[in-house]
């Protein structure tokens, strides 16, 4: 087959599309006019950004004075947990609750705040990646601020119960968050129904520019100021808001949400044909749930491959994809995420994630069914490792239970 | 994380990989749990490592090192050998990044481990000649 080049990294980053940009693009140059600004200009741009407001909170079933612009999905999940734990610490609410899983955005939020006096259970997820709201409901207590779980994980796939764990959270008048960057667009998501209090959203995974995104606030939620300055965002987050970031993130939205189920389907096709395909390959795991999974998530271990050579191997057959969290690259240690699964430091460092989308074709698959094994088997063909597993040794007996069989 | 050129061709383009059936001296270092080990066999003659084999699971710098460090002794007396060290090999490679340098001081070990081996099945202690040979856990 010739060598194709397919991005198959959309949990990363997306490219802009044509729609957003053009929606974008008016009000870089003729509408650059500062929305607090008294004249035409001015007002053009705040009605601009209204209108961008409605069609977000449309898309997710809120109301328009509900959504903050922020930076991306990092700023949100920071804000919101941060936000929550100032206002209700003060009333002596210093406990919060979230997965092992979460993204570093929310962990590391916790992890600042336990420094300031916080205390956080970290519910432990199951081996394919879930919580349940039962898990949550037995760690509320009469000091718990706030409960923040993942819609979706960005490495696994997994989908996480969230309609039920915000069920128990009403129950017990507990704020509940969700980092719903991965999900959006993939997941019908309505704010209302699915009992979300404060929800994190992110432009550039659904062909939005990077850096803008929004956070969900329910109507009396208590939130503090992230930026102060001026009245932007009701004076939340102070600042000159990114007009044009901000209308083509609200073309992203609509787009994104436009016929999910439709869209999921023919991506969930793409994605079982690519499970079903590499993981006819001896000494592997599908990691994630395979049934709540992510419509475009592929998450697979190797056992005798390390992830990088992976990666970099699929990069020189023109294939992006990704071993876990890009965030991560820089340390040496296996994914927290594949770790909380109970995975050996030696299935999970061989671990590749490919994230497809709607725009994927099925000749991308084909090249992907018949370019992976040939890359695993030539890693495999110079690794001590993969010798000691066919020699059956002793070392390694432990790995061999979380993957398939040799033969 | 940006690699040299260098590392790119030594890991598309690995030179003498594979392994040595009759070989004079077999040394692995690393482990599966960091996620690099290095296997690495060599052929003496009168002194001088006329072959060498290597293979090698881990990250790109993990192979390019390994690979790398098979070229500086290949045809070297086993002195010689001795004086490549991790930094040689680093110099060698044009670089690497600050989080892969464990990868270098991994090929000096395994290139060590491989005399050690050696200077044992010939009953000679490697201690003197080769000195120790550190944990791998030591780099990180």
């Amino acid at each position: 087959m010739e060598k194709r080049f397919i991005y198959a990294d959309n949990a990363a980053t997306t490219a802009v599309s044509k729609r957003v940009l053009d929606a974008m693009l008016p009000y870089m140059t003729e509408q650059f006019g500062n929305p607090s600004s008294i004249y035409k200009l001015g007002r053009d741009a705040e009605k601009a950004i209204t209108i961008a407001r409605e069609k977000i909170a449309d898309a997710i079933g809120c109301s328009p004075s509900e959504i903050f612009f922020t930076s991306g999905g990092s700023e949100a999940d920071n804000w919101a947990i941060r936000s929550a734990v100032l206002r209700l610490g003060a009333k002596g609410k210093k406990h919060i609750i979230t997965t092992n899983v979460e993204h570093h955005a929310v962990l590391h939020t916790c992890e600042f705040l336990e420094k300031q006096g916080c205390e956080v259970t970290y519910l432990p997820v199951d081996e394919n990646g879930l919580v349940t709201a039962e898990q949550v409901r037995n760690a509320i207590r009469e000091d718990t601020a706030i409960v923040s779980v993942m819609y979706a994980n960005n490495e696994i796939g997994t989908v996480m119960p969230i309609r039920e764990i915000g069920h128990v959270c009403r129950e017990k008048g507990v704020l509940f968050h969700t980092d719903a960057v991965q999900a959006v667009g993939n997941i019908p998501i309505n704010v209302g129904e699915q009992n979300i209090d404060l929800m994190s959203c992110s432009g550039h995974k659904i062909h939005a520019q990077k850096g803008i995104g929004f956070l969900y606030v329910k109507k009396g939620v208590p939130m503090t100021n992230l930026i102060f300055g001026g009245a932007q965002e009701r004076g939340r987050r102070a600042g000159t808001e990114n007009v044009p970031a901000i209308m083509g993130l609200a073309e992203a939205v609509t787009a994104a949400c436009e016929n999910i189920p439709e869209k999921a389907a023919r991506v969930a096709e793409m994605r079982d044909r690519l499970i079903d395909g590499i993981t006819k390959i001896p000494c592997c795991r599908l990691n994630g749930d395979r049934t709540n999974r992510l419509c475009g998530n592929v998450n697979i271990s190797f056992l005798g491959v390390e992830g990088e050579s992976l990666l970099l191997l699929l990069d020189a057959n023109g294939i992006c994809a990704s071993s876990g969290s890009a965030c991560t690259s820089g340390s040496l240690d296996p994914s927290h995420v594949l770790l909380a699964l109970g995975l050996p430091h030696e299935v999970a460092h061989g671990s590749m994630r490919l994230s497809i989308s709607d725009e994927t074709t099925d000749e991308d698959i084909d090249y992907i069914l018949e370019t992976v094994p040939k890359v695993v088997e030539r890693i495999r063909a110079m690794s001590p490792l993969w010798e000691d597993i066919l020699n059956g040794k002793e070392n390694i007996q432990k790995a061999m239970k979380f993957v398939s069989p040799l033969k | 994380m940006l690699y040299s050129d260098k590392v790119m061709d030594h890991f598309a383009n690995p030179r003498n990989v594979g392994e040595i059936e009759d070989a004079d001296g077999i040394g692995e270092v690393g482990n599966a749990k960091c996620g690099d080990i290095m296997k690495m066999y060599i052929k003496v003659d009168g002194g001088v490592i006329t072959d060498v084999k290597f293979k090698t699971f881990g990250c790109g710098a993990a192979v390019a090192t390994s690979s790398i460090a098979t070229e500086m002794i290949k045809g070297k007396t086993i002195d010689d050998a001795l004086k490549v060290t991790n930094k040689a090999v680093v110099e060698a490679l044009e670089g690497l990044p600050p989080q892969k340098l464990h990868c270098s001081v991994l090929a000096e070990q395994a290139m060590k481990s491989a005399l050690s081996d050696y200077y044992r099945r010939q009953g000679i202690d490697p201690v003197p000649i080769v000195g120790e040979i550190g944990d791998c856990e030591d780099c990180h």
